[in-house]
């Protein structure tokens, strides 16, 4: 492919198409061919050939929203979990009193939300259960397989069976517990923590791993799509833990991308190739080749402050992203 | 961007403490309902009697966390973290931040969130903890509940409520007995909370000039004089490790180590009855476990001697200061230096530079308990320029 240059980088910088989000942007990503974008005033807006559409969704803010490309969930400050699927009409799901501070989305329809110490999950067919984990919850992710969610909270992960009766399974660890993730092959649990750190354990003897040494929080994780690697933002590059061994990353040097002199805010894994997005507090945001580490400008430093939101299309043609300002747009990679 | 810039940028935060039925929620109220031309989000805790009549109310649980760091000193309230962080999402639709804690509350972790929690720190700043204390009752309180014993030493502005329900003699009584626990703070006599806004919001209370203020022949007779202070205030630029090359655990952000064992910082839960004494007519008490000491060098001290001393005595001391707050000159730097500490989380920041009518001088104030006025004085005088 040609591209042209910029600051020394190959640039996609001409292929970027720019949207004045005007609030926070809590996720960005696809849904079909739109782009979409959860915002901190409560609106879902849409990008498509045809323009912008702003759907007013929640009452206050949205709080939190995952997005697999192709259902978007939303939880707001006025306590309702709303589904974008098929187009840009919500259907309510769910609601719980107080903010909903976490969601997820599962395997076969099966969509999960919490509202402080009340997690709530519900299966393709609607069935709904409800749990109530020690402390807030701050993070939750569904198992690649099976019915099963992990909840993070302060002192660990609960991972709560819906469907089974009694007590969670508890992968305790001191500290709080914020972000929280399955391996693609469910071997193992990664929380991002209040500390500058991750904690990870091996799901089946809960055996620990420490991954520590940020300069500052986490607060974004992504598995590569071979399942080979946890890029994480949280420094001035983009660290990447080997999880190919049974044992996960314990021993080896985590590989770093992208050292530049701003912190990386969010990652996102390309779902085909071997390359990671990464965008930074600095509003830049570059995308990199794991093997070799070559880089791509997508996005340069510049107003909007820190990208909050990062998402790739379903086939990895397009990445989405939006900042703390309100800036958003997307970037469409060349067709090789 | 200018510093100034990067602080009117953070939103205010003003922590409501007091004891129970001291007025905190006719305060509050009045705080939202009167014409201001601001709007406040407020964080009330969920045990809170409370109607409140706002647009932005939070109800928190009062989530008191520990670091991972194996220090009982360094807890921060977990719930105020996602709290504030999904207020952040909002931006712009309110000017300022009031929290609310319950009357039981240790008002540490709410003003140690503001220094251990990076994002916290760069999107707001904390302007005061402001206590409401009740005339008729404090002595008591202070008596039987360490919280509130606690609350006071820990504030930056405290109104003295309910005025009208005590005689002008059991008043000095009871400011008397704030002053022995925390002569820094501003005392503002009330009734019904009835108190202009301006002097209790947006106040900058947190910033530390007022310690420059008094001198120490003021501590002894506060005639209630308040300087105006200007605004600069300590923020929270900690020096990271930048190494992420393998998993070696990374230092804290608080000055302590990892294998201490603490015990519990629990306050003085003893009353073993309190020395009393007079100056000039005003009486002074002096509580046996909990006080304050101020240090001066009248002049500049050697960063190189005290930045070493001051990390020390957060690892080996903290547990017992309160509040720690220092103002310094150092050798050969125009600005002055600005030294705030909660327990044994110490953060110290370069501000403006003295002007030229000041006279360069080190102060360092400490509120806590059990405090080695002799040890500490001895330390401080070492580090002289």
């Amino acid at each position: 492919m040609s591209l042209s240059t910029e600051s020394g980088y190959p640039s996609l910088a001409d292929r970027l198409t720019p949207v004045e989000a005007g609030a926070y942007v809590v996720a960005a990503s696809f849904l079909g061919n739109a782009a979409v974008f959860a915002l901190g005033d409560g609106a879902v807006l849409f990008l498509d050939e045809g323009g912008e559409l702003r759907v007013p969704a929640h009452e206050g803010a949205v709080m939190s929203a995952v997005c697999d490309g192709r259902t978007l969930v939303t939880g707001g400050d006025d306590g309702k979990v709303l589904l974008f699927a098929a187009g840009d009409t919500p259907e309510p799901v769910g609601d719980a009193p107080g903010w909903i501070d976490a969601v997820a989305l599962g395997p076969d329809g099966a969509v999960a939300w919490s509202a402080g110490k009340r997690v709530f999950a519900r299966d393709g067919k609607g069935d709904l259960r409800s749990f109530e984990a020690p402390s807030s919850v701050r993070g939750l992710a569904f198992a690649p397989k099976g019915y099963q969610l992990a909840v993070a909270r302060y002192g660990g992960v609960s991972l709560w069976f819906p469907r089974v009766a009694g007590p969670a399974k508890e992968l305790a660890w001191k500290g709080s517990h914020l972000d929280v993730t399955f391996a693609p092959d469910g071997r193992f649990v990664v929380t991002t923590m209040q500390e500058n750190a991750l904690h990870g354990w091996r799901v089946a003897d809960g055996a620990h791993m420490r991954m520590s040494g940020y300069p500052g929080k986490v607060r974004s994780m992504d598995w590569t799509s071979d399942g080979k690697w946890l890029a994480t933002a949280g420094a001035d590059a983009a660290i990447l833990w080997p999880f190919q061994a049974k044992d996960g990353p314990m021993g080896k040097a985590p590989k770093e991308l992208g050292i530049r002199p701003a912190k990386v805010s969010r990652v996102a894994s390309h779902p085909r190739a071997g390359v990671v997005a990464l965008a930074y507090e600095d509003g830049c945001i570059l995308i990199v080749r794991i093997s070799d580490g070559a880089e791509i400008l997508a996005r340069k430093p510049g107003p909007g402050g820190a990208v909050t939101a990062l998402g790739w299309d379903r086939t990895g043609a397009r990445l989405a992203f939006g900042t703390e300002d309100g800036a958003a747009g997307t970037i469409a990679l060349p067709d090789e | 961007m200018s510093l100034s810039e990067a602080l009117s940028d953070k939103t205010p935060v003003t922590v409501l403490t007091g004891y129970l039925g001291a007025g905190k929620t006719t305060l509050l109220n009045r705080i939202l309902s009167e014409q201001h031309g601001k709007k406040y989000a407020v964080i009330v805790n969920e045990f809170g009697e409370i109607g409140i009549d706002n647009d932005l109310v939070v109800g928190a649980d009062e989530e008191v966390f520990e670091m991972n760091n194996g220090c009982v000193c360094c807890t921060v309230r977990g719930d105020l973290i996602r709290i504030l962080e999904g207020l952040m999402r909002r931006k712009g639709k309110f000017d300022a931040i009031i929290v609310e804690t319950t009357g039981l509350a240790d008002p540490a972790p709410v003003a140690q969130t503001f220094f251990i929690d990076e994002e916290v720190g760069r999107k707001a700043r904390l302007d005061a903890v402001v206590t409401v204390a009740d005339a008729k009752w404090l002595t008591e309180r202070l008596k039987d509940a360490p919280e509130a014993k606690s609350q006071i030493a820990f504030a930056d502005v405290i109104l003295l409520n309910k005025t009208d329900l005590v005689s002008g003699e059991e008043l000095e009584e009871v400011e008397a007995r704030i002053r022995g626990l925390n002569p820094y703070a501003r005392i503002i006599r009330t009734e019904k909370c009835a108190v202009p806004l301006d002097a209790v919001l947006d106040k900058g209370a947190f910033d530390l000039d007022r310690i420059l203020a008094l001198e120490p022949a003021f501590l002894e007779a506060d005639d209630h004089h308040h300087h105006d202070h200007d605004h600069g205030h300590g923020h929270h630029h900690h020096g990271h490790g930048h190494d992420h090359h393998d998993d070696h655990e990374h230092g804290p952000d608080c000055g302590c180590g990892h294998d201490h064992a603490h015990e519990d910082h629990g306050h003085a839960h003893h009353d073993h009855g309190h020395g009393e004494h007079s100056h000039g007519g005003l009486k002074h008490y002096h509580d046996e476990h909990m006080k304050s000491v101020a240090l001066e060098i009248p002049g500049d001290v050697d960063p190189h001697k005290f930045m070493p001393w001051v990390n020390d005595l957060a690892q080996t001391e903290g547990q017992n200061f309160l509040r720690w707050k220092g103002i310094l000159a150092f050798k050969d730097e125009p600005r002055r230096f600005v030294l705030q500490g909660v327990h044994m989380i110490l953060d110290g920041d370069l501000q403006r530079e003295w002007k030229a009518e000041e006279k360069r001088r080190s102060k360092l104030v400490f509120i806590g308990k059990d405090l080695d006025e002799a040890k500490l004085r001895q330390g401080f005088e070492a580090c002289a320029a």
